[in-house]
């Protein structure tokens, strides 16, 4: 996937100032960010939802998954017909076949039939991300995807995306507020700030950043460096 | 497209509340409907209390009028519940089992029979009504009042017809009995005749031209008792209507209650359903998802309004066979109903389309697409001449661009051949069913914000 030179505007406000991104196969990439920095905005251009004003992004379509911040699901179908039912407009030969390998992957087979409102907030997720899956992208975007979850359920979720980017060699494209998790799973941090791209690294990278503009802070918590990293660019 | 309409009937079926109501809804409407034509205001019930003794008749001057058979005629005009005292008709009112009391006293026909001396009363029987509805109170006054009418009309044809026998005895005579003994009449014609011949009899001079005055003033009256005959008929019912038809082809009352009923329920069951599936992919965060390659819009506005015309079909068609046990229906003419129903359905779903596609959320345009359907459904059922000329043309603007009113007609249509046209009918829900997919496609764009 690669995006060049994205701009979007929301009336007088830029919400994204020429942004830049290329990824490999099986690479996870978070995007970091105070809130109304664009995340969103960048990963809805990547998918295919919102047209940029500037700026193009080359991929095949159908071959990004997306998976939006609130599980897009229907939650008086049960896991299975939810499977099923985006397998058949993904138009996939088997719908079944593709319906159990999610099954399989979110490891929610005993819960096929099982109403989707009545699983966890995690659960639900999980099969977000499943659906995100079903036409088997070689991408897959996630926005903002631990939101609500607990600390058991984020850990199973990560653990489940990791597995995707190592075992299938899918690139994850992730944003989050969470800096921790960002630094935990994200093999590379894009930080966003008012549209613009301040940083695209690994998160060893942007410590020594921070090491360098903000040393007061670098040897403090992950967190306090990024904060302090934000601070010294003016944002 | 088939997937979609499948999975929006899963998650209707995993709804009990919607598919009770989508069941149980026009099967109510069906019963209510039927039972009110059944048991229409046409036949009212009300207390009877006879009075008048069995023997009575009604007599000019000393003859007496057959029987008027009043039991049969009251009770062939309204539902007759028989009371034996006033007492219990009053109760019957008071319980609201009856809509009025009407009670005969037993001197009915005395009354009706001293008009014709020098001492009359006037007759009067006795209604009791029970007002506390203002609509009832003006329903049961005209009933009663069209009653006494027709009782009124009855007796004074008798007394007509009795009395025109008599006029005939004195223009052409004849003979009647009294206390048993028959008169013989000689009549004026023969009188007329007689007195011709005698006149040949007598000679010239002043008992001749006596005789004379005596023949005009018989011919005179001859003639003139002749015009009173028919003229005494006519006394009765002296206005005759005459009533010509303009804008007919009106279905019986019936035909158009059921369309009425079903055009109501498919309005509610095609506008709600799309509205409310249509904001439930928002609702799911399901739209962007779906529009982001795997439907086009299009495509899933067409699910959406196939979804209201199916659903709305087979509420529609249960309504019907709900009412088939109250009322005949023309079966005949299924397929019509068929095209009526679908094409009413398509329109109205969608309206229902723009609604939801104008909201946010399922609760939001179900109290959305309920506030515009109900008052539409009430204007597009004013008739013309009910409210002022000026406020009805703009009633008449609002119910046309709304596709309640074309879908009633399309339906009265269907269901009776002496219903409104429909191809008209079909023409306008097609154009409003064009616009309102128009306005839900550009309301869609919002949809797209994430």
């Amino acid at each position: 996937m690669e995006a060049r030179g994205l701009v979007k505007k929301y009336g007088a406000r830029e919400a994204l100032k020429g942004i830049d991104l290329q990824t490999s196969p099986g690479e996870l990439v978070a995007i970091i960010g105070p809130n109304g920095a664009g995340k969103t905005t960048l990963l809805s251009i990547l998918a295919g939802i919102v047209r940029p004003d500037a700026g193009e992004v080359s991929v095949t379509r159908g071959e990004v998954g997306w998976v939006p911040q609130q599980a897009a699901l229907y939650r008086r179908l049960t896991v299975e017909e939810n499977l099923l039912l985006f397998a058949r407009l993904e138009r996939r030969e088997d719908p079944r076949a593709a319906s159990e390998e999610m099954l399989e992957l979110t490891g929610l087979g005993d819960r096929r039939g099982e109403v989707v409102a009545r699983l966890s907030g995690g659960n639900q997720q999980r099969i977000n991300i499943a659906i995100g899956l079903l036409a088997r992208p070689a991408a897959l975007l996630l926005d903002e995807p631990s939101v609500g979850l607990d600390p058991r359920q984020r850990a199973r979720l990560w653990e489940f995306v990791a597995g995707l980017a190592a075992e299938r060699d899918t690139t994850v494209i992730f944003s989050t507020h969470d800096i921790q998790e960002a630094e935990r799973y994200g093999g590379r941090l894009l930080v966003l700030a008012d549209g613009e791209s301040l940083f695209d690294g690994a998160a060893e990278e942007l410590r020594d950043a921070v090491r360098r503009e903000a040393p007061e802070a670098a040897e403090r918590d992950f967190e306090t460096a990024f904060v302090a990293f934000l601070h010294h660019r003016g944002h | 497209m088939r997937w979609l309409l499948l999975k929006d009937l899963q998650i209707l079926r995993r709804s009990p509340l919607q598919a009770v109501l989508l069941v149980a809804y026009p099967v109510l409407i069906a019963v209510l409907v039927g039972f009110a034509i059944s048991r229409s205001p046409e036949k009212p019930r009300v207390a009877f209390l006879n009075e008048v003794p069995s023997s009575a008749r009604v007599s000019v001057g000393t003859t007496q009028l057959p029987k008027i058979g009043v039991n049969d005629r009251i009770c062939a005009r309204v539902e007759c519940v028989k009371v034996k005292s006033r007492a219990e008709a009053v109760d019957e009112v008071r319980s609201g089992d009856a809509l009025a009391a009407l009670i005969l006293p037993a001197d009915l026909v005395e009354r009706i029979d001293s008009l014709s001396t020098p001492l009359p009363s006037i007759p009067k029987v006795e209604v009791i009504v029970n007002e506390d509805d203002p609509v009832k109170a003006r329903l049961v006054n005209d009933r009663i009042d069209a009653l006494l009418t027709q009782a009124n009309l009855v007796i004074a044809r008798r007394i007509a017809a009795e009395g025109g026998k008599f006029l005939h005895l004195v223009l052409d005579g004849g003979s009647f009995s009294v206390l048993g003994q028959r008169i013989g009449i000689l009549g004026l014609r023969h009188s007329a005749q007689i007195l011709e011949e005698v006149r040949h009899q007598v000679p010239e001079g002043p008992r001749r031209r006596s005789l004379e005055q005596v023949i005009r003033f018989t011919g005179l009256a001859r003639d003139n008792l002749g015009q009173a005959v028919p003229l005494l008929a006519r006394l009765t019912q002296p206005i005759a209507i005459d009533k010509e038809a303009v804008n007919a082809s009106t279905p019986p009352l019936e035909t158009f209650a059921i369309a009425a009923a079903a055009t109501l329920t498919l309005a509610f069951v095609a506008v709600l359903l799309v509205a409310g599936s249509l904001a439930l992919e928002r609702e799911e965060n399901a739209f962007p998802r779906l529009t982001r390659g795997l439907v086009s819009r299009e495509a899933l506005l067409g699910e959406k309004v196939l979804l209201g015309v199916v659903a709305g079909l087979a509420v529609t068609l249960l309504m019907l066979a709900g009412l088939a046990p109250f009322v005949p229906l023309h079966w005949s003419r299924f397929g019509l109903w068929l095209v009526a129903i679908a094409g009413g359905a398509a329109s109205l779903g969608a309206a229902g389309a723009a609604l939801g596609a104008a909201a946010r959320e399922v609760r939001a345009v179900s109290l959305l697409a309920f506030m515009v359907t109900l008052p539409i459904a009430f204007l597009s059922l004013i008739p013309s001449g009910a409210v002022g000329p000026s406020l009805y043309d703009a009633i008449r603007l609002i119910a046309a661009l709304f596709p309640f009113k074309p879908a009633l007609q399309a339906i009265s249509g269907a269901l009776d051949p002496a219903g409104p046209a429909i191809v008209p009918a079909l023409l306008h829900l097609a154009a409003l069913g064009a616009a309102y997919g128009l306005l839900a496609r550009l309301a869609l764009r919002r949809f797209a914000s994430v």
